[in-house]
């Protein structure tokens, strides 16, 4: 097998751009990724593009040719839709397919826009990440689903949502010093309790904000960077994806996520590595109680033990295990279709030591990423290693 | 994805929920479920966990038992009338169903208190909102899950 590098990494400033179209906001990510590539456009060979919802958006499909364009490549180009984890499968194909010495050089990543929808509609667009039947006709939203988890895990585990808060607020601490977050506030676990609830035990704090934004990585060869002269030093040296049941209530345990689970076991087999290898993480916490089951699926914490990680220090930027030091999905933003992308994108960073918070992982070797979609129907996992 | 249908025609109907519908609103609430037990949700042409393609119509038990729940305070449009409102997930033996939670009374406004383990019946009600049917819960009368 091929070892694959990330030559560049971009990110359009994650927030509110209304006014952009997606076309704009990929075409910026992108020529963020080529300058800090320093590849040659015409040596990319596919264009594989995450995005979930831009047919409501921005009553466009058959994006991927579109984003070619933005990007000014052409090659085949091909759109993946996974809700919330659309980039994270786009870099898995990319990674599969320069791993397999199908392509030398792949751009892979995504983009969501979603702030020029009324927040009613974007609450009806995400919740389609859900079984329509079954759930959402049944009144389930996209913070509901993941509340109904919450209170499985609470009863299952024990916990509270003071807990939960602490995630918040470690992780919009963490998104204070990132250029590229949309709140760059500190929020302490008193105002994250004393926010108005969306859905209980969820409260504002909990939850993600509705963000606009792209993520571009071009991805080649060791061989490629090396006859190029490319400053390559990450590899992605493990991928791993799982499947669950869509439907929360047909899953056998409600405050577990086997999906990642799977997607973490392939991962981290991939790379030769395990979970006490990894040093830094960044994880899907669409919601607060989200980064607790991340944490736990990825084997980093033991079942019932990932809730009080942030409280107790150990995943904040000084503890041993940095969780979300870009700030995460709930701090730096979450455009649906672009997140799996940035969170490789920030590991990179991170990793070589060009990120803000690079600082507090000084020492770091091995990076895992981890994108969801849905309420973990679908799990990506990628393992990320200083090569040299 | 809009709410509202400018046209004023008639939404598309969804032939095996809405069968499935109407038998739990005649109180013969049922399931799928294959030679193993396991059970699942119309329409299946084979059982989600093991392929079998031989699946017969279980009744669900009069009674289940609340496994987790959630009050939504922010709803989408198609349930802004309704909110807040208790969403719960509920085993009813050789499945689980998801629904909205509603009191003893009916003219309630609230989200009513839930807890898990609490045993409730099943039923087919209306969305505040729009009249659309959906599944409703109820308290059970005799307050225990049957086993
Ligand atoms: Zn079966």
């Amino acid at each position: 097998m091929t070892e694959v590098r990330v030559a560049g990494v971009g990110l359009t400033p994650f927030g509110s751009h209304p006014e952009r179209t997606g076309r704009d906001l990929f075409g910026e990510a992108a020529l963020r990724a080529f300058e800090d590539a320093a590849v040659d456009r015409a040596d990319v060979e596919e264009l594989n593009y995450g995005n979930f919802m831009g047919a409501l958006a921005e009553h466009q499909g058959h994006q991927a040719p579109l984003m070619a364009e933005a990007a000014g490549v052409r090659c085949p180009a091909t759109r993946y839709e996974s809700a919330c984890a659309s980039a994270g499968v786009a870099v898995r194909e990319a990674v599969r397919t320069v791993a397999a010495g199908d392509a030398d050089v792949v751009l892979a990543g995504g983009m969501e826009r979603m702030t020029n929808l009324p927040t009613a509609e974007v609450t009806e667009g995400l919740a389609i990440a859900a079984d329509d039947l079954f759930e959402v006709r049944a009144g389930v939203t996209f913070p509901g689903a993941y509340a109904l988890m919450a209170n499985a895990y609470f009863d299952a585990y024990g916990g509270s949502r003071e807990d939960l808060a602490h995630v918040a607020s470690k992780n919009h601490a963490n998104a204070v010093p990132n250029e590229y977050a949309q709140y760059r506030k500190e929020v302490s676990v008193a105002e994250a309790m004393d926010a108005p609830p969306v859905a209980e035990p969820l409260h504002l704090y909990d939850a993600c904000p509705i963000t606009d934004g792209a993520s571009a990585l071009v991805l080649v060869s060791a061989e490629y960077a090396e006859r190029n002269d490319l400053d390559a030093s990450v590899a992605v040296t493990g991928t791993g994806q799982g499947t669950d049941r869509m439907a929360l209530g047909d899953r056998d345990r409600l405050a577990r996520t086997p999906a990642a689970d799977d997607a973490a076991d392939a991962a981290y087999a991939d790379a030769g590595v395990e979970a006490s290898d990894v040093d830094v993480a960044e994880v899907h916490d669409c919601f607060t109680i989200a980064e607790v089951l991340a944490l736990e699926s990825l084997g980093l914490f033991e079942p019932g033990e990932g809730i009080s990680a942030a409280r107790e220090g150990v995943t904040t930027a000084d503890g041993d295990l940095p969780v979300n030091l870009s700030g995460g999905l709930k701090a730096k933003g979450h455009p649906v279709g672009a997140t799996g992308g940035s969170q490789i994108a920030e590991l990179t960073r991170l990793l070589r030591g060009d990120h803000p918070n690079s600082e507090h992982v000084p020492d770091a070797e091995v990076g895992v990423a981890h994108n969801a979609g849905g309420t973990v129907a679908s799990a990506v996992v990628h393992v990320l290693e200083v090569a040299e | 994805m809009s709410d509202a249908d400018p046209s004023g025609e008639s939404p598309p109907t969804d032939r095996d929920y809405a069968e499935w519908l109407d038998a739990l609103a005649d109180g013969e609430g049922f399931a799928l479920a294959c030679p193993d037990g396991h059970g699942s949700l119309p329409p299946r042409r084979v059982c989600p966990e093991c392929g079998s393609p031989d699946l017969s119509r279980e009744p669900l038990r009069e009674t289940g038992t609340v496994e987790t729940y959630s009050v939504v305070h922010v709803p989408s449009p198609r349930f802004a009338d309704d909110a807040p409102y208790a969403t719960a997930v509920v085993d009813f033996g050789p499945t689980r169903l998801t629904g909205i939670v509603r009191g003893d009374d009916p003219d309630g406004d609230a989200a009513p208190e839930v807890a898990i383990g609490d045993a409730v019946t099943a039923a087919v009600g209306e969305r505040a909102t729009d009249g659309e049917r959906l599944v409703v819960f109820r308290p059970a009368a005799d307050r225990s899950p049957d086993e």
